[in-house]
């Protein structure tokens, strides 16, 4: 089998870019999510993905209500989770290392995933269809291009909350304080920015995302497991390494990036090309943290590395 | 005095882990495998506390070198006759040839330390969150490889047939790992390296190489983990990429920091501990019988093992143990 750069530029169509855009947008979306938490908290949350899962969960036990409530259902649900998580295991940890923080959400992810296990074989089966927000996946045809509907509302979602919180965070005196704890934390709150206050925030803003996410990952695919959204959040979590953690804005195009790099691979190479591409994404992030630990898309040095 | 109080701290821990491969050569066939699933979990957990209890460093990676470990040694234990058909993609020289069982040992822990030296060569530079996240890459990149690289394993596919050996080699084994674990801790190396995890930066300033100490602890490390590989895979006598990458991860470090992080000690309580725990539910999902039938459902297992790891780290991060080594002397309050 000869294969080429340049037969790989062939194989990719407006399709494939198209598709790739979408996944991209999610994946910035959940960028943004990871990327909250860990300007006010240091915290690289692990446990990112099961929040979203938990959302797709609710979708598909609420998959007889009408489509408004079973979505309004899964925002309900995963914002409460995601501060009950606030809550019951950041704020007693904030005075741990950074390292401790993320072995307790990596101890949290395998305990909702199992959480989901035992909830989803009741009936001896594993995967529950969520069938209420299906037909959003229906594709409209574009110049003899197929755009599922949910690409609309993935592309839209993100543009539309990339822009909220860009006049949040700009604007406002509660995303002012974020920023200034993001910069630092201690002068922040000797300066009177109170700590609850702005991390609850940032928690509730990333709830809110990973429930938009969930309602997107499970309109394309419709049946949830107990590992939905392990493989997308550990591939989000290279992104936004590799894009650069301390920064809200590089973390998300680093998100973005990674999304639309793997929607076009995915699609433009065959199977048995891509089986290794894992191992490169992963070999590109330890790169990236010893030659530009600030992140690719990052000017000036980053916390994240210390160096010894 | 200080002589014997030493020697608690290496006596203890073994005799511990003697008297559950005492009890798994008296227990029934079909009980054995709790008692070998507990030593070969020791060896594991003793294995990374040598780089991460006594660095301070997280790693998520450990877990590769276990990996490389097992399917070193068992791709080469595989008998001839069999390898042609069951794994007929290998390069020639891991086909044609067949060592036997303590070889196959040593060659996993000569392949965990290579790998581990050739990785930690540049990771080492990193800490705190950065290596966590790097090491997390590199059980990543070992998962991938032994995955979809039939030239060197069975690729998705399990690895059968593997020779299982009994109580005694997992005993020993674990005893060897809970030995070299001791002589390093005592040692000038292990000195110098719990200095760096202390004070970084008051180790540096009196002359300790603070990247040189961790990468010799992770070699070794990465050699102890092959070795439990071996251990591992004679053990099960079949294996698949799925057994040694996210659930060990998470099962090792819950063991470690549920035992308590700092101390040998520490891990080798922890190791059992939950090991129990875990076989315990285990069963107990299947439904088991004490008197009344106890019958939990599917999932529950790693449900309370990360309960007790998320509780444990909350409430008392320094374990069980108090990262402490064992003494039975009254401490000094």
């Amino acid at each position: 089998m000869t294969f080429s750069g340049l037969s790989l530029v062939a194989a990719i169509d407006a399709q494939t870019l198209v598709d790739a855009v979408g996944l991209g947008a999610v994946y910035a979306l959940m960028a943004v999510g990871i990327g909250l938490v860990f300007g006010v908290l240091r915290l690289i949350n692990f446990a990112y993905g099961q929040l979203v899962m938990a959302g797709a969960y609710t979708l598909a036990f609420t998959a007889s209500w009408p489509v408004a409530g079973s979505i309004a259902a899964c925002f309900g649900v995963v914002i409460a989770l995601s501060l009950l998580m606030e809550r019951a295991v950041f704020r007693p940890l904030r005075t741990h290392s950074p390292a401790v923080m993320l072995v307790t959400t990596f101890a949290i992810a395998f305990l909702l995933q199992s959480i989901a296990l035992i909830v989803d074989v009741r009936d001896d089966t594993i995967g529950e269809p969520a069938s209420s927000v299906a037909p959003l996946n229906q594709a409209v045809s574009i110049g003899g291009v197929d755009v599922r509907k949910v690409t609309f509302v993935a592309v839209g979602v993100a543009i539309v909350a990339l822009g909220l919180l860009a006049l949040l965070l700009g604007r406002t005196t509660i995303g002012l304080q974020m920023r200034a704890a993001a910069a630092d934390f201690r002068t922040a709150r000797l300066l009177g920015v109170r700590a609850d206050r702005v991390i609850g925030f940032a928690v509730l803003l990333s709830g809110v995302l990973a429930a938009t996410v969930a309602v997107i990952l499970t309109v394309q695919n419709p049946l949830v497991a107990p590992d939905f959204a392990l493989k997308d959040t550990i591939v989000v979590l290279v992104g936004v390494v590799v894009g650069g953690i301390d920064r809200l804005w590089t973390a998300t195009l680093g998100g973005f990036t990674i999304g639309f790099a793997s929607g076009v691979i995915n699609g433009a190479l065959p199977t048995d090309k891509s089986v290794f591409l894992p191992s490169a994404l992963f070999a590109l992030v330890i790169l990236v943290l010893l030659l530009r630990p600030a992140g690719l898309f990052a000017r000036g040095g980053g916390t994240l590395v210390e160096r010894v | 005095v200080r002589a014997a109080r030493d020697s608690v701290q290496l006596l203890g821990p073994a005799a511990v882990v003697a008297a559950v491969g005492l009890a798994a050569s008296f227990a029934s066939p079909e009980n054995e495998i709790y008692f070998l699933n507990a030593l070969v979990a020791v060896a594991i957990v003793v294995a990374i506390y040598v780089f991460v209890g006594n660095s301070g460093v997280l790693s998520f990676g450990q877990i590769s070198f276990v990996a490389a470990g097992a399917f070193a040694a068992g791709v080469t234990t595989v008998p001839l006759e069999s390898k042609t058909g069951i794994l007929p993609d290998l390069f020639p020289v891991l086909r044609d040839h067949t060592i036997g069982n303590v070889p196959s040992l040593l060659l996993a822990a000569a392949v965990g330390g290579v790998l581990a030296f050739v990785v930690g060569l540049p990771l080492m530079r990193l800490s705190g969150l950065a290596a966590g996240i790097a090491t997390f890459a590199v059980l990543e990149i070992t998962h991938n490889l032994l995955r979809e690289w039939t030239k060197i394993g069975p690729g998705a596919t399990t690895l059968s047939l593997v020779p299982e050996a009994g109580v005694l080699q997992a005993t020993l084994g674990a005893l060897t790992i809970v030995a070299i674990a001791f002589a390093y801790q005592r040692s000038r190396l292990g000195r110098l390296l719990r200095a760096t995890r202390e004070d970084p930066a008051a180790a540096q300033a009196v002359g300790v190489g603070v990247h040189a100490q961790r990468l010799w602890a992770f070699t070794l490390s990465g050699a102890l983990c092959g070795l439990a590989g071996g251990l591992l895979v004679h053990m099960l006598g079949s294996i698949t990429t799925e057994q040694v990458y996210l659930e060990l991860t998470f099962l090792t470090l819950a063991m470690l920091v549920v035992g308590g992080l700092t101390s040998l000690w520490g891990a080798v309580v922890g190791a059992l501990a939950v090991s129990g725990l875990d076989s315990f539910l285990g069963k107990a999902e299947e439904g088991v019988d004490l008197g009344f039938t106890l019958d939990v459902p599917a999932g529950t297992r790693l449900v309370v093992v990360g309960a007790l790891m998320a509780l444990v780290l909350i409430l008392r991060p320094s374990g069980l143990t108090g990262g402490r080594e064992l003494s039975f002397r009254r401490r000094a309050a």
